[in-house]
């Protein structure tokens, strides 16, 4: 594997290599052994970033043994030609166009959700952040989205927490334990969960696996001392269904990057544990965890992301609890998250402020996604450095 | 022989599009089939009047099962027509209306003049809009209490129930009226539709209308009482099955789909079994309060005390223009208007839980219908 890397490296540089070394990592992708191909149906995700940079750092000591480190550091105009080829500049200038275009459609939706929920947001007669209540069908506007960010929030970290430990489960059955013979059949399966349509886990949730959850909900009541337990009568249609269901569909999305992290642990990390005589436990405590939580970490927000934007599944399982029914925290309670008020109300919203005032909501769960997002991105570069 | 991936891939998707060739197709627009323009000329024995042509439109899902059988069987008569209606619900409907999106739309309530759209539709069409009565489904209260059939609510009481004030089955005021009922002491769970519903409405509207002191929110087709929201008639029809002492309104095919107890409602007159002529009577005691010359908007009158009317009933309106711009089209509307006023296809959609046209709402319909241009 050096060789091949080295004599690249030579060729490049004699072709004019501007940019320092640490910026071409996708040869060292390419170049090493992936235990796992990508199954079909694999959802698109690339590794985050930083997992490139931790590799090429991993590959700088080649960069220095074949002295391409010293030949770049110099002045272009030792190098031939001195002039980019086009192939690199229309490549340039697409990538940078794909990324200035995103960047673009995401100020779009901003900007729409922005005009369109402001004006109902003025005419607001209660708090928008505190008020419990949601009633616009006529003048006066009342509305307030408290009741939505909490039902949101908890079902979408209830689900996180039922499926993080899962997917890191089997992520690791894939990539340490399983025969190599069924890690394709595997990782191929729980791929195909995710090529399930959302409308069907709804269904499913509410006619197969609502009533059969009825017995755990009763056996939860019990334990009605904490307030997250107590029985509020809604037997098929709690929060708790809907964060089961929530589970099965981020489960896919979070294996195929842990599964892809776990994979890239460096071997001499596992060799080391290896060698320190340590059991297959301990090696993956030692190596492959501590190497692959970023990755983890980006996958769970990635989830979270789906969990707390889902919306067919959620409007077909939550029962709407009664208007001016009193604040509880019990999970066992049904609820409307923000996508599922959304979605069962658009149709008949009539007028500018009754759709403002949907839209509205729709922008705080923009902002609410952003923000976790922006929260899990802040972690991940902290983790980065002790990796 | 190698097979690539790429040849496979080829290959399904081959194998797709000859599989889209098989199926018959009913629906086509091609002007080959041989009755277009004739009156009469088809085989059938209703007088229809086929023209060709396509129609579009949208609206009231509570219609949506009749207008497809009646679409269905129009179109099997009068080869050459393409009618599409889309759901979507009453509010889309008229929207799409008033933007001449689509040639009439399906409404659970009639234009409403407060809200402009009486204008509004005027302004679409050229000429005044017309309402027409053309759908009436029941909404049947089921209820999941074992061994205790045919229970009989007053408004009052089924206005307790539906905003919680009365929370088991074994309460006295229930008792009182269903004295040989063996009634358990069950918890009484309340299904209602969380989502924004042409039922709902008609639902309040009898509740405020017969029990104005219980039910004091205005009727909207959101609810505002009490119980667990579903989406859906036939979410809650299935919450109502699978719940022991639970009781929802549905409309009524979905109360037979999901074997529910039905509900008697004795509205003064004594208790009334739900069925086509109860419903029936509700409707034919209705007044009509048109909007405009020509109008057929009916007012019921959820507070009946005919006897034998069950009062729990939904109106759905077909919104069509009394001159079309385009003659064809008004052709192709009024001839389609007259075959779903007609007896026979009145009739048809009952085993869908829709109840016919009474004879003298019905005489009223045909008559306006005589004057779309």
């Amino acid at each position: 594997m050096p060789d091949r890397n080295s004599s690249t490296r030579d060729a490049d540089t004699r072709n004019n290599l501007r940019r320092p070394v640490t910026a071409r990592p996708t040869a060292d992708l390419e170049n090493q052994e992936n235990g796992v191909p990508d199954g079909p149906g694999k959802p698109d995700l690339s590794p985050p970033p930083q997992l490139r940079e931790v590799t090429v750092g991993s590959a700088e000591p080649l960069a220095v043994s074949s002295g391409a480190v010293t030949v770049s550091g110099a002045a272009p105009s030792l190098v031939a030609g001195g002039r980019r080829r086009i192939g690199d500049r229309v490549l340039a200038t697409l990538t940078a166009g794909s990324g200035a275009f995103i960047v673009l459609l995401i100020a779009l939706v901003a900007i729409f959700l922005l005009s369109q929920a402001i004006p109902s947001i003025a005419k607001d007669h209660a708090n928008f952040l505190f008020s419990r209540q949601f009633s616009v069908r006529s003048e006066p506007l009342q509305f307030g989205v408290l009741d939505l960010l909490w039902v949101t929030v908890i079902s979408s970290v209830l689900a996180l927490l039922i499926a993080v430990p899962i997917a890191v489960g089997i992520a690791l059955f894939i990539t340490q334990y399983a025969p190599k013979s069924i890690r394709k059949g595997v990782a191929y399966l729980i791929d195909l969960l995710a090529a399930i349509p959302s409308i069907i886990y709804g269904i499913w949730g509410i006619y197969v696996l609502a009533p059969h959850l009825v017995g755990v909900q009763r056996a939860f009541y019990h334990l009605d001392f904490i307030p997250l337990f107590a029985d509020k009568g809604v037997d098929t249609g709690s929060i708790f269904d809907a964060s089961l269901v929530l589970a099965v569909m981020i489960l896919p999305i979070i294996t195929a990057i842990a599964r892809d992290v776990f994979v890239r642990t460096p071997d001499h990390h596992i060799e080391a544990a290896w060698a320190l005589g340590a059991t297959r436990w301990e090696m993956i405590r030692m190596a492959v965890l501590p190497y692959g939580r970023p990755g983890v970490i980006s996958g769970a927000m990635l989830g979270l992301g789906r969990a707390l934007g889902e919306t067919i599944a959620v409007l077909l399982i939550l029962s709407k609890p009664p208007e001016g029914a009193p604040f509880t925290a019990s999970i066992f309670n049904g609820g409307q998250t923000f996508a599922s008020l959304i979605g069962l109300n658009m149709q008949e919203a009539n007028g500018k402020l009754e759709t403002g005032a949907y839209i509205a909501a729709g922008l705080v769960l923009f902002v609410l996604t952003f923000a976790v997002n922006a929260a899990a991105r802040a972690i991940v570069n902290r983790r980065k450095e002790f990796v | 022989m190698l097979i690539t991936r790429a040849g496979l891939i080829a290959g399904l998707v081959a194998g797709a599009v000859a599989l889209t060739a098989c199926g018959s197709d009913n629906n086509s627009t091609s002007s080959s089939a041989g009755g277009a323009g004739s009156t009469g000329s088809s085989s059938s024995t209703s007088s229809v009047d086929c023209t060709s042509g396509t129609l579009k439109s949208d609206g009231s899902t509570a219609q949506q099962n009749a207008m497809d059988q009646w679409i269905k069987d129009f179109q099997s008569k009068c080869s050459g027509v393409t009618i599409n209606y889309g759901g979507g619900g009453s509010g889309q409907g008229i929207k799409d209306f008033t933007n001449k999106q689509v040639d009439f739309a399906g409404s659970d309530a009639a234009l409403d003049p407060k809200k402009g759209e009486v204008t509004a539709a005027q302004a679409a069409c050229g000429s005044p809009a017309i309402d027409l009565p053309m759908v009436t489904g029941p909404i049947a209260i089921g209820y999941n209490l074992k061994g205790v059939d045919g229970l009989v609510f007053t408004p009052d009481v089924l206005a307790k129930i539906f905003t919680g004030k009365i929370t088991t089955w074994n309460d006295p005021a229930i008792k009182a009226i269903n004295s040989s009922a063996n009634l358990p002491s069950t918890k009484i769970s309340v299904f209602n539709r969380s989502d924004a519903s042409g039922t709902t409405q008609n639902f309040e509207r009898y509740l405020a209308a017969s029990a104005p002191s219980v039910w004091t929110s205005e009727p909207s087709k959101t609810w505002a009482g009490a119980g667990q929201g579903k989406k859906g008639n036939q979410l809650v029809g299935q919450a109502v099955q699978s719940t022991d002492g639970g009781i929802g309104y549905v409309e009524w095919s979905y109360a037979i789909q999901n074997n529910l107890q039905t509900a008697k409602i004795d509205n003064g007159a004594g208790p009334v079994e739900l069925s086509a002529d109860s419903a029936g009577k509700a409707i034919a005691a209705a007044k009509v309060a048109p909007n405009g010359p020509g109008d057929l908007s009916l007012k019921l009158d959820y507070a009946t005390k005919t006897p034998g009317a069950y009062p729990i009933v939904l109106v759905t309106y077909e919104v069509v223009c009394s001159k079309y711009a385009d003659a064809t089209k008004g052709k192709l509307v009024k001839s389609f208007m007259n075959y779903i006023a007609s007896s026979d296809a009145q009739n048809s959609v009952h085993d869908l839980g829709y109840a016919a046209l009474p004879q003298s709402v019905q005489s009223q319909v045909q008559a306006a219908i005589n004057t779309i241009g």
